[in-house]
């Protein structure tokens, strides 16, 4: 129920930011097409904690904001490589562990590993990533731990 | 400070925001061309398609001010962090599915992750 009442939220959030209409008609064909949504996700037994991800702490917000800074240290890092006249890449494969408990977790983890240059997740097997990396440095266990320990903080309880 | 400062401010920063975001662009464009594999040229994808169109989007949510554009434009930089991790994966695991491996490989831990199927493809 609270899974369907926040994908209800959610929806006309959606609806209202994308039209910008105000009309009492308008509105109400707005609401009455999100309880439609909502009835036929819950129909397809949609409301889970995959497609209404209530679980994840709103701390999240914050470690956007941290990714934030990671992806343009990294960006600028990658960009001084390939500027150099020489390209010192030496790439690595490596096995980087992954605390984080719940699918959810380990799906921001390895999108957030992606979506700093430099790193790329590759494949994800026994409660491990396979990572490659551009450089020795972006290689570095201490920077994957520090990013999956803050991953694991905020994302939530496992039911 | 009365409007046609705020104006010339809003567009000073805006104007930083594009120079840079366009200056990463350029220097991912640069990397696509001058790297030498699949594996390190996806990472110069990764530079235009994060920090470069995020940039951008930033820069013209400055200019757009507090309007129902810059919420669109918000969305869409929501979207663009949730899709472009997951086109990038596709590709890379693509890659290394078909037998692909980085070159100037320096430590490869393929066995650690993938177990035994990898160890008996190494020895076939």
């Amino acid at each position: 129920m609270t899974k369907a009442v926040g994908l209800l939220i959610a929806l006309f959030a959606l609806w209202l930011a994308l039209s910008g209409y105000f009309k009492p008609f308008l509105l109400t064909l707005g609401i009455l097409s999100c309880l439609f949504t909502v009835y036929l996700a819950h129909r397809m037994k949609l409301l889970d904690d995959e497609a209404v991800p209530l679980q994840l702490r709103p701390a999240l917000l914050l470690y956007w904001g941290w990714l934030g800074g990671q992806i343009f240290k990294s960006a600028v890092a990658v960009s001084r490589i390939i500027l150099s006249r020489d390209m010192a890449i030496s790439q690595n494969l490596v096995a980087v562990p992954c605390p984080p408990k719940t699918e959810m977790g380990h799906v921001i983890f390895a999108n957030s590993i992606t979506l700093t240059p430099g790193t790329i997740t590759v494949e994800a097997a026994n409660g491990k990533f396979l990572v490659q990396s551009l450089t020795d440095d972006g290689a570095n266990p201490e920077g994957f731990a520090e990013m999956g320990r803050r991953v694991a903080q905020i994302e939530g309880q496992v039911k | 400070m009365d409007a046609f400062s705020l104006d010339l401010l809003r567009d000073i920063a805006s104007g930083i925001f594009f120079v840079v975001g366009c200056g990463f662009m350029l220097v991912g464009a640069f990397g696509m061309v001058r790297l030498p594999d699949v594996w390190s040229r996806l990472h110069a994808a990764g530079v235009v398609d994060t920090v470069g169109a995020e940039l951008i989007l930033l820069g013209m949510a400055v200019q757009a001010g507090l309007t129902q554009a810059t919420l669109k434009l918000a969305l869409i930089g929501l979207f663009l962090f949730v899709t472009s991790p997951t086109a990038t994966h596709a590709v890379a695991n693509a890659s290394f599915i078909a037998g692909i491996r980085p070159t100037r490989l320096r430590r490869n831990e393929t066995a650690d992750v993938l177990g035994d199927k990898a160890r008996a493809e190494a020895k076939s």
